[in-house]
């Protein structure tokens, strides 16, 4: 059951990045190009799912309780933190240079082409890299 | 050069928001699709590997999905250089695992919950973006 509906809510996703034409990332990095090829249409892709999400969750949250699972799980912290800030600026970076950010290069995976892929599997090295550089940070200075 | 689409772009942003209402709805998680691809390549047990497995394998068939509706894949232009490719996406694994979301988790999910964190990583990652298209198209590409 928590497996169909996650299909299911993945599929109604991937149908949303694919037609909001945030799987193309070339319409991604014409968004940040505001002096050359400025293409506003991301702003309105954030704005209607921001809007979507924020009704939706209020209605969802005013359950009490998910459907399939026993109860919510959201992140509760609060303060930002260097790590925040640092990390964000990092995915910045990589967003700019490629235009592929991890929502829509997973439906683009579907295209049948091939850079999807080495894309996908190069942010699952840098995920692997960072838990790993993590992890090694903690256990050199407990605390 | 790619047009401005606001009807496909808030067509396709309310689909987002309903997919993301639906997996807290169902499952009582965020769609911050960084952090479900990261908990589905290094898992913790079976059952929560499994729905992510499913989330994704439901994000991966919804261009087909479009195509059956539509009668074509969506248009896309991607770039052949699969250094740059490679280096990019490195650079999106560190970031987003340090900065404990994307433009889903943090961009959609978390602002939708009026999260601080949320609201700072978004306009930070949202500038550094901005500032690095301009460089790598006006400054340095020019």
């Amino acid at each position: 059951m928590p497996i169909i509906a996650a299909l299911f809510a993945g599929v109604i996703f991937g149908l949303g990045i694919t037609v909001s034409g945030m799987i193309n990332p070339a319409k991604v990095l014409n968004f940040f190009d505001v002096a050359g090829t400025w293409d506003p249409s991301l702003a309105l892709v954030m704005a209607a799912a921001l809007i979507t999400t924020a009704i939706g969750y209020r209605l969802v949250f005013a359950r009490g309780t998910p459907l399939v699972e026993p109860r919510f799980l959201v992140p509760t912290r609060k303060d930002v933190d260097a790590q925040l800030l640092l990390g964000s600026a990092i995915y910045g970076l990589g967003w700019g240079l490629i235009g592929y950010c991890p929502g829509g290069v997973v439906p683009a995976l579907g295209l049948g082409r091939i850079e999807p892929f080495v894309f996908v599997a190069a942010l699952v090295g840098g995920m692997g890299l960072a838990r790993l550089l993590s992890r090694l940070r903690t256990t050199s200075q407990p605390a | 050069m790619t047009e401005f689409t606001p009807v496909s772009a808030l067509i396709g942003g309310t689909l987002i928001g309903l997919g993301a209402t639906m997996l807290m709805w169902f499952l009582g998680r965020i769609a911050g699709i960084s952090g479900i691809v990261s908990g589905a390549a290094f898992p913790q047990s079976f059952s929560d590997w499994s729905w992510r497995a499913a989330f994704l394998i439901g994000m991966i068939v919804a261009p087909s999905l479009y195509a059956v509706f539509m009668g074509h894949l969506p248009d896309v232009t991607l770039s052949s250089d699969l250094l740059k490719t490679v280096v990019a996406g490195l650079i999106v694994g560190v970031g987003v695992t340090f900065g404990a979301g994307c433009a889903s988790g943090h961009g959609v999910c978390g602002i939708a919950r009026v999260s601080p964190r949320s609201i700072v990583a978004t306009a930070t990652f949202m500038a550094v973006a901005l500032v690095t298209v301009f460089v790598t198209r006006h400054v340095v590409g020019a």
